[in-house]
């Protein structure tokens, strides 16, 4: 008699993904086009087929609009110019383009969802929880279930990417939204605000420095993801780690490592000078 | 007498289960015991009170007396526990969303005891907001907005931001943004506390200008009696969220109905009282 009853999980759980897969894999099927055909597979053209030099440039004039300093937005340019250097100009591209996607992906749900939860005592009680679940799993675990669903390839590892970056936004979103001055609220409400003359005019540009605070993790932690989701086939410069791992060149691997944290200072320094923000102009908030 | 604004046996309890509170206080119980018992803070008590149209009505208290939750109810802010509140002779409470917009949109504005300005606007954007909200055009608004700045001597502080301002210039800017709405009723929870004596003698002589010209309805909170019988017509007192006593100020100087009402006047029947410094607070 064995100790331990036989409770197997293996099969249900493959089971279930295959009924999955097979009565929605048309949708997923599309899913996967649109993503890729629509939105990831363009913006890479665009950044590869570029000249590197208007890239830098692009760099260069962002990373000034963000720090305000000539001298931090000039070394943010010469540390990619120096990733091309590498020879890794290509991979970086490819990477950036992940990046992009999956945050701009992110943004797009994590910032109604946060939205979302500031408000509604309940689904924060439920979402709260999953957050942290999602968190604390470690980051392969996610590669799984996009493989599954959607095989190899570069829309799971962008899946994979947005699940696990968009908890610090929703998060941030959330407290940002919830930190706003109750007083400066009622005010506003006082003058006959709608809800969304509220959220527009006031909550939103009170809660955005903790919201851009949220962006930037999320773009921080969508790097870190996009490098261990090489491993299910995103290119650029996490595949050239991976590369260095499998044929043993200590070499090859580090200096792609080296260039994404290059890569990763420049995205901080730049998302986190928008964050710091300098005064918001006058805008009208409030719209009928 | 049913006033411009009418309150009909008001009360407010904050917590989970005002009901059982409001049990206790019609068993007698005082805010003090209803604390200590549920757990819960008594606002308003049982308040009724008509506020005549065209006048500063002055409503007095110390500090937790009820004073801010009683002007909230007036716009709809704070939601009572029971009772009613009549506006024109229409109940407030039945009113939808939409119908409470429009009232808080075009008759009803309020000045805060904290401000409550947009920290994000500049001081014209901040004066403008009512009209913005109602759905004028910048233009407009703003226009609107800078008479109203330079009324209260704020010209060429447009372009500022709220945190650029001293205390007495963002109570100016809170008072400029409630006229700038036009209503012509105007809720004000303790607009001067915060200012210097100086300041608040010119922005009290100041209102009982602008009230004189434009007959405006004016709730005035306020902790200071002196100030109270400077400006209200008429004069309420509240004590840990129950009336006192209510009515001209010279009835209730000659016959406070109990020992705290005396004690409360106590300064301005002296006549040569000096002028309240001490009670300025944050
Ligand atoms: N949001 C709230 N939640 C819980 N209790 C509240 C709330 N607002 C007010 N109270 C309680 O209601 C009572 C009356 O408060 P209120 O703010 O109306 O007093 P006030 O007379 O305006 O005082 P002050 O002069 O300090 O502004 C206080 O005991 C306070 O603790
Ligand atoms: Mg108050």
């Amino acid at each position: 008699m064995a100790f331990f009853a036989t409770f197997d999980l293996r099969e249900p759980i493959n089971r279930a993904v295959e009924t999955l897969v097979e009565r929605h894999g048309d949708r997923l099927h599309a899913l996967n086009d649109l993503l890729l055909q629509g939105l990831l597979l363009p913006l890479e053209r665009v950044l590869r087929q570029a000249p590197p030099w208007l890239v830098l440039l692009a760099v260069l004039l962002l990373a000034w609009r963000a720090t305000g300093r000539w001298r931090v937005a000039a070394t943010l340019t010469v540390a990619c110019y120096l990733i091309g250097c590498f020879g890794l100009w290509d991979a970086l591209m490819q990477t950036l383009a992940l990046v992009l996607v999956a945050t701009a992906l992110a943004v797009l749900l994590g910032l109604p969802l946060g939205i979302a939860i500031a408000h509604s005592r309940r689904l924060r009680a439920v979402v709260l929880p999953v957050l942290d679940v999602m968190q604390t799993l470690p980051t392969f675990v996610y590669l799984i279930p996009a493989v599954m669903l959607f095989g190899l390839g570069k829309v799971p590892a962008i899946l994979a990417t947005v699940v696990y970056a968009i908890c610090p936004l929703v998060r941030l979103t959330d407290l940002g939204l919830r930190q706003v001055d109750p007083e400066v609220q009622e005010a506003a409400r006082s003058f006959g605000t709608t809800r969304w003359q509220l959220l527009l005019g006031v909550q939103l540009p009170l809660a955005w420095p903790s919201i851009l605070a949220g962006v930037n993790q999320t773009v921080m932690m969508a790097l870190a993801m996009v490098v261990v989701a090489s491993m299910i086939g995103a290119r650029g410069l996490g595949e050239e780690v991976l590369a260095g791992i499998q044929t043993l060149d200590v070499g090859r691997g580090l200096q792609a490592g080296l260039a994404i944290v290059l890569l990763a200072v420049v995205i901080d320094r730049v998302t986190q000078g928008f964050g710091r923000g300098r005064r918001p102009d006058g805008e009208p908030g409030a719209r009928p | 007498m049913n006033g411009r604004i009418a309150l009909r046996h008001v009360s407010k309890v904050y917590g989970a289960d005002p009901r059982t509170a409001l049990l206790l206080l019609a068993q007698g119980a005082d805010k003090q015991r209803v604390q200590a018992e549920t757990g819960q803070h008594v606002g308003l008590y049982d308040v009724s009170l008509s506020i005549p149209a065209g006048g500063i009505y002055a409503i007095m208290g110390l500090s937790g007396s009820g004073k801010s939750t009683l002007v909230r109810h007036i716009n709809r802010l704070v939601e009572p526990s029971a009772g009613q509140v009549l506006i024109d002779g229409e109940d407030v409470l039945g009113f939808g969303a939409a119908r409470l917009r429009e009232l808080r949109r075009r008759r009803i504005s309020m000045v805060f005891q904290h401000f409550g300005l947009l920290p994000h606007r500049s001081v014209l954007d901040n004066v403008a907001f009512g009209r913005r909200v109602r759905g004028e055009s910048r233009r407009q608004a703003q226009e609107a907005a800078r008479g109203w700045l330079a009324r209260v001597g704020l010209s060429g502080h447009e372009h500022d931001y709220p945190d650029q301002l001293s205390g007495g210039m963002r109570q100016r800017v809170g008072l400029a943004r409630a006229l700038a709405s036009d209503t012509d009723i105007l809720l004000m929870d303790e607009p001067f506390s915060a200012l210097d004596p100086l300041l608040r003698d010119d922005l009290q002589t100041q209102l009982l200008a602008l009230q004189a010209e434009l007959g405006k309805t004016i709730v005035f909170i306020t902790h200071d009696v002196e100030e109270a019988f400077r400006l209200g017509q008429r004069i309420a007192l509240l004590r840990d969220g129950r009336l006192v006593q209510e009515g001209e100020p010279e009835a209730v100087r000659q016959a406070p109905v109990d020992d705290y009402v005396a004690r409360f006047l106590a300064r301005v029947n002296g006549g040569s009282v000096p002028r309240s410094t001490g009670s300025a607070r944050g």
